[in-house]
Order: structure tokens, then sequence, then C-alpha cells
């Protein structure tokens, strides 16, 4: 409505959320036509994922021309900060469904399927032990009592996820460092310390796709390697996905930062970005603790 | 007032970009009366096909499509959206805000809907026809689904995002749109049930979404989630699926909790009584919701010490909405009543409303549970607590505010005849399911044994007269956008919130500059 | 005009309640138990439903108190109060003791229901889409339990009889005061075991053994459906146990065991005509449920035999799916479920009607390779 500084920005109607709509129709329906393969569904899905981008361009796009051009006063920055946060929430619990599938795996059903009538009518001599039962005559574990379940190594915590956590924690460190240069209007400081931590991101991430490859091809262990393959493939993969997002989202700063972007007191869209990768960071610790270490 | 909505749309375009609330409220109303219809059209042939013994018009394969989708459809095309559609219109109003905190974010969290509706609608015409496992999407049932599951786990992922897209702007409009001197405790009761719901969706949708990407994932990418063979266990899904599924039920119900308790109020001309006390029942209400979901999983031979706590936590629900119900009877004890169709609507939502709830209770009570669960019992008290209780609030809402909505008094005579039949029609349709379900009758299935087909005649002719009373309120509802006397800014008497400050209909933008509030 | 409506509230009450009346000979409460935790059960809900009428006797007549008294048309004034500490603090705390009440009778039942020690025999019995079987483990043996309702009663073409939907061939037959312990299993989806007679519900959950027990009080015929939805014939998977003295339980026991015997695999080898002749009533109880009568079946979901590409082609490929079914699919595998003899003569059954013509004869020792 106006670019008033007292009153509440409220915007101009927009086209952007249809084509975000439409963007996932495609994307939703051409994902279930490749799964069930019919043809087109790979098309489909490819122009669902272009308008998608076209959208996240075009409304990301006109919210930072909006801020740049002082469109905002506090009470938008707070609606910002507040539905950031609480965007953040949300994916905690949507990590919190996958830690459940992992926590009661482990603590219930794998102990049940080993145990009393069910292991005795069902899954005769099924050993349950975590991340998997030693697979007779050979050193590699089977998750699950199943016949034909794959033979694989679990994931060792003190090799590359070991580092990876170092990464990772680093990463927030340097990101925090960047931060400090914002606020005190420094900002080589902003840009050398965003510079650091994208490059501390994409080294996770590559090391992290290391890490499934070695899995796949040597250890044996995959998706379908029962419900330890599952969970770790599920957690880590979607942590992974998320890690991607967080660096893109750092490298959007990046350039912004070197635009002349965001000032000392006014820069919601870095902090959203620094929120994002601290949780990320959370979430990476759990997974350490959860699915490699214990 | 006047400035910047010069160039704005015109036509089906102005919908499409709005960032209105009050379009958006609007459209999200429309859009749950479609779904409604759509999902009451299911019911009926579902009330058809057992109105005798014996297959008639559905085999048995298509009977249980229709189930399925009936119940998704009510639930997240049409209770969840009306309640939406409420707190795009009166959230705003009711605070003296000048719009939603977001409204980019408000448009695409109505127009994913359609996205969603269109997945599910489109799932009856694929080869194999709709899913048809039930709205609970139990596996391994669901992995012998066709290419509906599949539609139906994006359809809900979308809804999710929907969802809780639509819950981030709600609660950042509460917490930083209030006008100066509304404070969190003068917020009326419809925002604050709308606040805690919102916390609600936003803590429960992404697990829906856990749960069903774990079933994509089972179906096409090799996993075992759910499966014992790889060490994992079809009753996972199902802790997963109530641990959402049950704080949804009362996500469909605290804002009618909301809508009852703004109208009681006004046309008992009379203070809510215990407003503090509905605060901390409402929020009560929604942390123990958090911790009773495995109640609809009695049966399935978890430990017995699990079958304790999930009874007590769940049985203790009670306590804060038997306050609630204390309390809006005390604020109708000693008003001057008067009843006007809003105020019917919500003393058959109060009666009906807790008749739901003590059959909850029996429910609640294991070995009872044992013996009713997944019976007709079952269906009988949860379309107690949503027809008589969500769907009722709604309409009692509808008519409350529709005079504010559409600057026209609705026609008070038809309005009567509308809840006078669906009162009756309701009754007879679904207080016999409690004998069907005691005696015996399983629910979810398309033929049953003799001795149940006289209640079930019976329900299905309280169902028919109850459908065809609905398409009075369309009538009611039509009557009123186009004409009819002219309502003041304020036509109840004893209403006192701050949308009967401004003219009705409620110019396009509100509360430009924000009102003070005492 | 308020009064005009009170009187159609009440008439609508008034309507409810007729309408439970005129049918008072019909089933209005739990079924009549015949087992000691059927009977707390029944019990439990009686208590709970008085308590609750109680409680609603006092809210609704507030309520219509109320409403009849405090309104505008009779001239009321409206009160101005919005709070009263205490009374808040009174029907808070009552609900609390009233549920106390309620859940003390409920936990002990509980814990009786759910203690399974001591029992004298156990049954196992399996869900499949859409029947039961009863595994006899201390005995030997092990049957299938079918809906025995001819199709044509379904389909309004007879006229339905006393036990329609409620009757199978094979029923659970158990002996009268015994402490009989259940063993719960799946083959393919989830099914829950419904005996309302013996106050016994128990999901089976493919992969898992749950349990159960009862003690029939008396001896008699006992029925109940399966009560988790399973798929197309969930409605049609009956329950039912006949409950015999101990003297003519053990004289089913001989029967059963003999006739185990006798169907236990000869080895022989039959002729073609032998074998569809075996094989077609083989199809009847176990494939046409899904393939559908004249092997027409339900397409997309349910494929075609007649005519079909597998069962025209080569036989191994018929036997692998047949004796492994398809996972992730409705086709169960019966390789656990049937003879060799039947699975020879059904495979060889289908081959060669409604137009099929693979000619070919699978004998028993085949299926029995198929093993290894
Ligand atoms: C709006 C939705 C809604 C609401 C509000 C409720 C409210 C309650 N529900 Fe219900 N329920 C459903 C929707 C809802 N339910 C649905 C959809 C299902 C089936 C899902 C499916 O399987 O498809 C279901 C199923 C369901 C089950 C599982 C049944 C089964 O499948 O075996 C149980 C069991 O405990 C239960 C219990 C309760 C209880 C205790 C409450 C309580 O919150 C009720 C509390 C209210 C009162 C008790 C009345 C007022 C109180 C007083 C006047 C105070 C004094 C009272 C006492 C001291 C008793 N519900
Ligand atoms: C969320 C809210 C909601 C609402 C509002 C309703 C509304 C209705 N429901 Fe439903 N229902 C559920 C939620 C809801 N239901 C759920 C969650 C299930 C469980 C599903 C499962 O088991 O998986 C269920 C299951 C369910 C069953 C059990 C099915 C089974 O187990 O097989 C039945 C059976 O009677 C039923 C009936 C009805 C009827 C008659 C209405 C009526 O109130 C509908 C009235 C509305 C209309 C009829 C539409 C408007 C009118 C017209 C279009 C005019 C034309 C009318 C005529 C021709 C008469 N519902
Ligand atoms: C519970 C339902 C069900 C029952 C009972 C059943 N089937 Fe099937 N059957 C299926 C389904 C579903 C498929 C399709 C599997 C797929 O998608 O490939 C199938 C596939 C087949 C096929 C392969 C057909 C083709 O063209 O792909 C054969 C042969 C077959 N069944 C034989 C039998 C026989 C013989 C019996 C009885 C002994 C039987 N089925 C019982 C559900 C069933
Ligand atoms: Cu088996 Cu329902
Ligand atoms: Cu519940």
């Amino acid at each position: 409505m106006s670019g008033n500084k007292d009153s509440y920005y409220l915007p101009e109607p927009s086209i952007w959320p249809i084509v975000g709509s439409l963007a996932l129709l495609f994307l939703a329906g051409g994902f279930v036509m490749k799964i069930n393969n019919i043809s087109m569904g790979g098309m489909t899905m490819l122009v669902g994922a272009a308008v998608l981008l076209v959208m996240l361009f075009g409304w990301f796009g006109q919210v930072i021309r909006e801020s740049e051009s002082g469109m905002y006063n506090k009470q938008v920055d707070r609606s910002y900060r507040l539905s950031m946060s609480w965007f953040i929430f949300s994916e905690v619990l949507f990590f919190a469904a996958f830690f459940g599938a992992l926590f009661y795996a482990r603590v219930l059903s794998v102990p049940w399927l080993g145990s009393s009538d069910t292991m005795e009518q069902l899954w005769p001599h099924f050993v349950a032990a975590w991340p998997g039962t030693v697979a007779p005559g050979t050193d590699q574990l089977v998750s699950g009592p199943g016949a034909n379940m794959p033979k694989f190594s679990p994931m060792s915590a003190w090799g590359i996820p070991a580092i990876n956590t170092l990464i990772l924690l680093t990463s927030g460190a340097t990101l925090t460092w960047a931060h400090w240069g914002l606020l005190k209007n420094n900002r080589t400081q902003l840009i050398v310390g965003l510079i650091v931590t994208i490059i501390l991101a994409l080294s996770f991430i590559g090391l992290q796709a290391f890490e499934y490859h070695h899995a796949y091809t040597e250890l044996g262990l995959t998706l379908g390697a029962g419900i330890y393959g599952a969970t770790f493939f599920m957690l880590t993969g979607f942590h992974g996905f998320h890690v991607m997002l967080g660096t893109t989202m750092l490298i959007v700063m990046l350039i912004r930062s070197i635009k002349g972007h965001f000032k000392p007191d006014s820069h919601f869209g870095f902090e959203g970005a620094a929120w994002y990768w601290h949780f990320v960071d959370v979430v990476w610790l759990g997974l350490f603790v959860f699915v490699y270490w214990l | 007032m006047e400035h910047g909505h010069d160039h704005h749309p015109s036509g089906i375009m102005r919908w499409v970009k709005t960032t209105n609330h009050k379009d958006i409220g609007t459209l999200y109303l429309l859009f749950s009366l479609v779904m409604f219809f759509f999902a009451g059209i299911l019911a009926m042939c579902i009330r058809l096909e057992l109105f005798q013994p014996g297959l008639q018009f559905f085999q048995p394969g298509t009977f249980n499509q229709l189930t399925t989708m009936h119940g998704l459809i009510m639930v997240f095309g049409a209770i969840m959206p009306a309640f939406v559609g409420f707190a795009n219109w009166q959230v705003p109003l009711m605070i003296g805000a000048p719009d939603m905190a977001l409204p980019r974010l408000n448009n695409w969290s109505f127009w994913l809907l359609p996205v969603a509706a269109t997945l599910l609608v489109a799932s009856f015409f694929v080869p194999g026809g709709a899913i048809a496992g039930g709205w609970t999407l139990y596996p391994p049932l669901y992995m012998q689904q066709g290419i509906s599951g599949d539609m139906t786990i994006f359809a809900i992922h979308i809804l999710g995002m929907s969802s809780i897209l639509g819950s981030i702007n709600i609660i950042t409009t509460i917490m930083n749109m209030r006008a100066p001197g509304m404070t969190y405790m003068k917020m009326p009761l419809f925002v604050w049930t709308w606040f805690i719901t919102a916390y609600l969706l936003i803590a429960v949708m992404p697990v829906l979404a856990g749960a069903v990407t774990m079933m994509l994932t089972d179906r096409h990418f090799d996993t075992h989630f759910f499966n014992a063979a790889g060490g994992g266990d079809p009753v996972m899904f199902q802790h997963i699926f109530w641990f959402f599924g049950h704080p949804e039920v009362y996500i469909m119900i605290l804002p009618a909790f909301g809508i009852i308790s703004t109208i009681i109020p006004t046309f008992a001309r009379k203070p809510l009584f215990g407003y503090s006390s509905m605060v901390y029942a409402t929020a009560s209400i929604a942390i123990l919701s958090l911790l009773v979901w495995a109640h609809h999983m009695f049966t399935v031979g978890m430990p017995t010490a699990a079958q304790l706590f999930f009874m007590y936590a769940t049985m203790l629900i009670a306590v804060p909405t038997g306050v609630k119900v204390f309390n809006w009877i005390a604020t109708m004890w000693q008003g001057s009543m008067t009843f006007e169709t809003p105020m019917l609507f919500a003393i058959g939502f109060v009666a009906l409303f807790t008749l739901g709830g003590f059959t909850g209770i029996v429910l609640a009570i294991v070995p009872v549970d044992i013996a009713l669960q997944d019976s007709y019992y079952v269906v009988a008290h949860f379309h107690y607590v949503l027809v008589s209780g969500s769907l009722f609030a709604i309409f009692a809402g509808a008519y409350y505010w529709l005079p504010k909505w559409t600057g026209h008094m609705y026609n008070e005579t038809l309005g009567k005849w509308h809840f006078w039949l669906s009162m009756v029609g309701f009754n007879v349709a679904f207080f016999p399911q409690h004998f069907l379900g005691l005696a015996g009758m399983p629910r979810r299935i398309p033929d049953y044994a003799l001795q149940f087909a006289d209640f079930n005649m019976i329900s299905s002719l309280g169902a028919f007269l109850f459908g065809a009373t609905q398409l009075l309120f369309v009538i009611v509802v039509i009557k009123c956008i186009r004409g009819g006397a002219k309502a003041g800014n304020k036509p109840w008497e004893g209403a006192d919130t701050l949308e009967w400050t401004v003219p009705s209909p409620a110019p396009y933008h509100t509360f430009a500059t924000p009102p003070t509030v005492k | 005009m308020m009064s005009s409506l009170i009187k159609k509230l009440g008439g609508g009450f008034v309507l409810a309640m007729y309408s439970m009346l005129a049918n008072a000979d019909y089933a209005l409460n739990l079924q009549k138990p015949e087992s000691a935790i059927a009977d707390q059960i029944f019990n439990l809900h009686t208590i709970t439903m008085w308590i609750i009428v109680g409680i609603a006797v006092v809210v609704y007549g507030a309520m219509f108190y109320s409403i009849l008294k405090h309104r505008k048309s009779v001239g009321h004034k409206a009160a101005n109060f919005h709070h009263n500490t205490m009374v808040e603090i009174v029907w808070t705390t009552i609900p609390f003791i009233i549920l106390i009440a309620m859940a003390y009778p409920a936990t002990k039942t509980i814990l009786a229901m759910r203690d399974t020690s001591a029992s004298v025999m156990t049954i196992k019995v399996t869900g499949y889409q859409w029947k039961w079987e009863y595994d006899y483990p201390q005995e030997g043996f092990k049957f299938m339990s079918v809906l025995s309702t001819p199709r044509d009663q379904i389909e309004n073409k007879a006229a339905k009889g006393e036990n329609y939907l409620l009757e199978v061939d094979n029923p659970m037959v158990a002996p009268v005061g015994k402490k009989i312990r259940l063993l719960f299993a799946a083959n393919d989806v989830i099914h829950s075991w419904w005996l309302p007679a013996f106050g016994i519900k128990q999901d089976a959950i493919p992969g898992f053994i749950k349990d159960s027990w009862f003690t029939a009080d008396k001896v008699g015929t006992y029925r109940g459906q399966c009560a988790e939805l399973c798929g197309k014939d969930h409605g049609f998977m009956p329950i039912v146990v006949e409950v015999k003295e101990q003297a003519d339980y053990d004289k089913w026991v001989v029967e059963q065991k003999a006739k185990a015997a006798a169907s236990k695999d000869t080895g022989k080898d039959y002729s073609l005509a032998e074998l569809s002749q075996m094989g077609e009533k083989v199809y009847a109880t176990n494939c046409a449920g899904c393939h559908q009568a004249k092997g027409e079946g339900m397409p997309p979901v349910f494929p075609a035999l007649a005519g079909s590409k597998v069962v025209n082609g080569p036989k191994e490929a018929q036997i692998h799916i047949v004796m492994n079914g398809k996972p992730g699919t409705a086709m169960p595998a019966f390789g656990n479920q049937l003879s060799d003899t039947d699975i020879a003569a059904v495979i060889t059954f289908t081959r060669n009607a409604w137009g099929n013509k693979a000619g070919d004869v699978i004998q028993a020792s085949e299926i029995k390779a198929s093993r290894k």
C-alpha cells in the first residue's frame, strides 16, 4: 500500500504465490508420474523446478528491493523475525519425526523382534542388536530379521563424521564472527567471514557426498539396509538437504553483502540465514551423537 | 485509505493475486464450502450403501474409497480451511490490525489448497481409483494402494505446507500486530484459541509430513520403516500418525471453542464468565493433547504401562474441557438471552459437543475401548464432536459474522429452519450409531449382519435429512450476499469486539491507523 | 416465539427418545458377556454410563433452566458477574475426583485382561486377506476359516440367512471353562480379531506376535468380525468360535487330526482332469475373491487371469508368483497356506480354464521342488 515508515507495509497484489503453487503442482505431479513409471514424469518435474526457481527469484528479489528501498519499518522487521523463528521451530519437529522413528526402532521394535513369542514364532534365532545383527560367517551386519536383508558395515563415527562435526562447529563460529563484523559495520570482516563459512559448508557437503559414496560402494550400507539404513540415510539425507539450502542462503547473503546491502541496525536477511545455519548445526550434533556415535 | 489500490486487478485476477486478508478469508470459506459438499456427497453415498444389508450400489473396494476420501476431505478440505477462513477475516479485525503480518505468504497458504485438492480429487480417476485404506493411512495396507497412494502423500505435504505457513502468519500477526493497548489478556477469546491452535499446527503438521515421507520411501525407495523384516514396525506409523492425529482433532475444535465463547456472551448480553480460566483451559487442552495419542491404539497390544498412562492422560482432558463447558453455562446464567440463529447453533454446540465429549471419556477407558474400538460407536463419537461440534460452530460463526462480511442481515427464518432441521437430522443420523457400535458393528464395512439393519436404515434417513438441509445454508448465504436488510455497524446488541466498530460490510482496508484499546 | 422454540427443542428430543423406545427389542447395549473379562467390561461401561448420565443431568439441567428463565423475552435483566474463583475451583476439582473414581476399576480390569499367564492351551490366530487361520500347535494341525455366506445373498439374489456375513466354513473350536491363550499374527496387512462376547479385540500385526486370552463361560457359538480395515473384503472375514465341552472338544481334535493326515500330500501324480477338478475348488475358496469367479479379475488392481500373460506363459513364472506372492501388492504368498497338491491343482486349473490354453499339467512334485 505505501512506503510510509509509520504504517505497516502492506504489499501490492502479487503473482508469485500462484506461480509457486503451479510449480508445486508440476513438481508433485511429475514426481508421482516418475515413481510410477509414467512417461514424461521427469520432464514435468523439470518444468516444475524451473517455475519454482523463477518464483523464488521473483519473490525474494522483490522482498530485497522493497527492503533496500526502506519500505519496511521496525514492525515489519519484527514480523520477519518472528516468522523465521517459528518456521525453524516447525523444521525442528520435522526432524523430530525421524529421530522418533530412530529411537522407536532402537529402543522398542528391534528388541521386540528379537524376544519372546515374536522371535520364537516368526523370526527364529533372530538376535536383536543395533546397528545390526552379525551375519553368520561374516564380519558384516544385517538390520532386521527378514530373509535376504542386505549385509553392510556400519558407518564409523570417528572418520568423516567427526571431521564434519568440526567443520560445522567452526562454520558456526566463523558465521558469528561475520555477524560481529556486520554489527561493527566492518564490511571486510563480514565478507571474509561469510566466504570462510561458505567454504566450510561446501567442504561439509563434499565430504558428506564422499561418505555416501563410500557407504554405497564399499560398506554395502544403502537405504535398503533395514531400519538402520533407512534412518541413517533419511536423517543424514534430510540434514544434508538442509545444509544445501542453508549454503544457498549464505551465498545469497554474500552477494548481498558485496552489493552493500545490510546495515548494523537492519539486516534481517542475514540474521535469518544465520539462524537457519545454527539450526542446521544443532541438528547435526543430534545426528552425530545418536546416528553415528552411540 | 485511498492511496495505493488504484491499479488493483479486477475479475479473477483480483482473487488470484490478492494480498487482502478479507479476500483471502472469503476464498478459504468458499473453498471449504465446496469441499464440504464434495465430501458430504461421498457421505451420502456411504449412507446409501448402508441403507440396507447387501451390496446395492458400490463394490467393497469403491466403498472403502468413499469412506477414506470422505474422512480425508472433510478434515483437511472442509473443517480446517473453514477455521483458517475465520481467522483471516476476524483475527486482524478483532485485534485492530490493518491486515495479516505477511499478506503475500497468506495468499500462498490459500492457493496451495487447490493444488492439494486437485491431487486428491484427481486420484479418483487414476487407475485403481482413490486410496481405500482409511483416512488414517495405516501401512501395510497403504503399501497396496496404487498411484493414488503417491498423489495423496504429496497432497498431504502440500496441505501441511499450507497449514504451517498459515499458522506462522497467524502467530506473527497476533504477536506483532495488536493495536496499542490490546494486551494478550484483553484479546478476544477467538484470537486466543487460534493463537494456541496455530502452535499446535506448527508442532504437528511437520510430524505428519515426516510420517508420509517415510511411507513414500517405504513404497518406492526400499526403506523398511514400517516393515518388520527390516527391523521396522507398522505400529510405529500409527504412533507417528496419532502424534499428529490427536492434536489434529483439537485443532478442529479449539477455534470452535473460540467462536462459541464469542457468541454466547453476545446473546446472553453478559460478559464471558471466567475469561482467564478459559485461556488457561485452552492452553492445558493443547498441551495435554500432545500426550494422549495412543488412545487410538489401545488394541495394538502395547505394553500395559503405556495403556495405563495414555488412559489417565486422556481422561484428564475432561477437566479443562469441563471448565469450558461450565464457563459457557455460567455465562448464560442470569443473562438476558435471545435466540437468533448463531445462538441456536452455539447452544446446539454446547449440548451435543458435550455429549460427544462424554462418549470420548467412555472410549478413553481402556477395557471399554477394547469393546468399542473400530466400531460405529467411535463413528458416533467423532461425528458428535466434529459435526455437531466443529461444523455447528462454523455455522454459528458464519451466521454471526455474515452481516459484517456482506453488509446484509441473513434471513432469520431460513436460518432457524436450517438449525432445527440440522438438529433433528443430525441426531437421527448419528445417535443410533452408538447402539450399532455397542452391538458390535465394525466401521468401514460396506455390508453388515442383519441385526444391524434397522438402526442403519434410521441412520441413513437422518443423514439424508441432514444432508438435504445443508442446501438451505447455501441458499441463506447466497441470499445474504445478494441483498437483504441493511446491517448496521453493530447488528448484535450484546457484541463488544473491535470488528463491530467498523462499518458493515467491513471496508476493504480497516484499521490503517490502529485503534487504541482502553 | 420463544416458547415455540422450546416446544421444538423438546420435540426433537422426544423424537430421538421415541426412536429409541420404538426399537426397544433391539440391542441398545453391549452384547451379552460370556467371559469373566467381558463381564467386567460390561460393568465398567454401565458404571461409566450412569456417572455420565448423572453429570449430564446436572449440566443440561443448569443449561436448560437458564435458557428457560434467563431470557430476554420473559424480561430477565442481565447480571454482570464474570468470575468466581471459588466456583471455578470446585468445578475443576469435582470432575477430577470423578475421573479417579472411573479410572480405578478400569485399571484393575486392564491388569486382569493383560495377564496371559497360567493358560492351559494356546491357539495361534493368523489374519490373511481375507480369512483367518487357526493353528493348534499342541495338537499339530491348522486350518483356514473363510466366510461361508453365499455370494448370491450378498448380491441380493437370494434371501439372506440368519447368520448373514457371520458364518464361516471352519469355525475355531475351544473347550469350555479353560483359560486359553491366543497368539495373533498377520500375513499381509493388519487385521483385528474381535469377539465381543469374550471382550477380546486384538490387532494382528504383520511381523509381530501379540497375545490375549479368554475363558469361555458356557458352551455355544460366538460370532465376531475383523475390526481393522484390511482392504476390499474387510467386511467379509467373520470370526466364529464354537465352545464345546471338553469331551466334545477332544473328539473334534481327533477328527481334525485325521483330516489333516488324510490331506497330507500323497505325492501322487494326477491327470489334467483330476487336477482341474480339484483346482476349481481351491480357486473358488482362495483366489476368486480377487481374481473373480471367471478369472476376469478387477483390473487394474486385481489382474484378470483369463488371458493373462503369466498364466499363459512359462509355468515357472506362475509357480513363482503363486508360491511367493508379489510383495507390495495384495497378491499373497500361497506357499505356506496351501499344500503342494492344492497349489499344483489351482495352477493347472487356471492354465486350462476360461480360454487359457497353456495345456500343461503341474504336479505336486514340481511344487515341492520349487520349495527346495
Ligand atoms: C473435534 C474432534 C474431537 C474431539 C474434541 C475429541 C475429544 C475427545 N476424544 Fe475423540 N476422536 C475424534 C475426534 C475428537 N475427539 C476422532 C475424529 C476420532 C476417530 C479417529 C479415527 O479413528 O478415525 C476420535 C477417537 C477417539 C478415541 C479412540 C477410539 C477408538 O478408535 O478406539 C478416544 C479414546 O480415548 C477418544 C477420546 C476422546 C476424549 C476423551 C475427548 C475429550 O477431549 C472430550 C472432553 C469433553 C468432555 C468430557 C465433555 C465436557 C466435560 C464436562 C461436562 C466435565 C465433566 C465430565 C467428566 C468428569 C467426564 N476419541
Ligand atoms: C471432519 C468432519 C466430518 C464431517 C463434517 C462429516 C460429516 C458426515 N459424515 Fe463422516 N467421517 C469423518 C469426518 C466427518 N464426517 C471421518 C474423519 C470419518 C472416518 C473416515 C475413515 O474411516 O477413514 C468419517 C466416516 C463416516 C462414516 C463411517 C464410514 C465407514 O466407517 O465406512 C459415516 C457413515 O455414516 C459418515 C457419515 C457422515 C455424514 C452423513 C455426514 C454429514 O454430516 C454430511 C452432510 C453434508 C452433505 C450431505 C453435503 C451437502 C449437501 C448436499 C450436497 C445436498 C445434496 C444432499 C442430498 C442428496 C441428501 N462419516
Ligand atoms: C488378496 C487378493 C488376491 C488373492 C486372494 C489372489 N491374488 Fe493373484 N494377484 C493379486 C494381485 C493384486 C495381483 C497383481 C500383482 C501385480 O501387480 O503384479 C495378482 C497377480 C496374480 C498373477 C499374475 C497375473 C498377471 O497377469 O500378472 C497370478 C498368476 C495370480 N495372481 C494367481 C493367483 C492364484 C492362483 C490365486 C489363488 C490361489 C490368487 N492369485 C489369489 C491378488 C490376489
Ligand atoms: Cu481383516 Cu479387516
Ligand atoms: Cu484422540
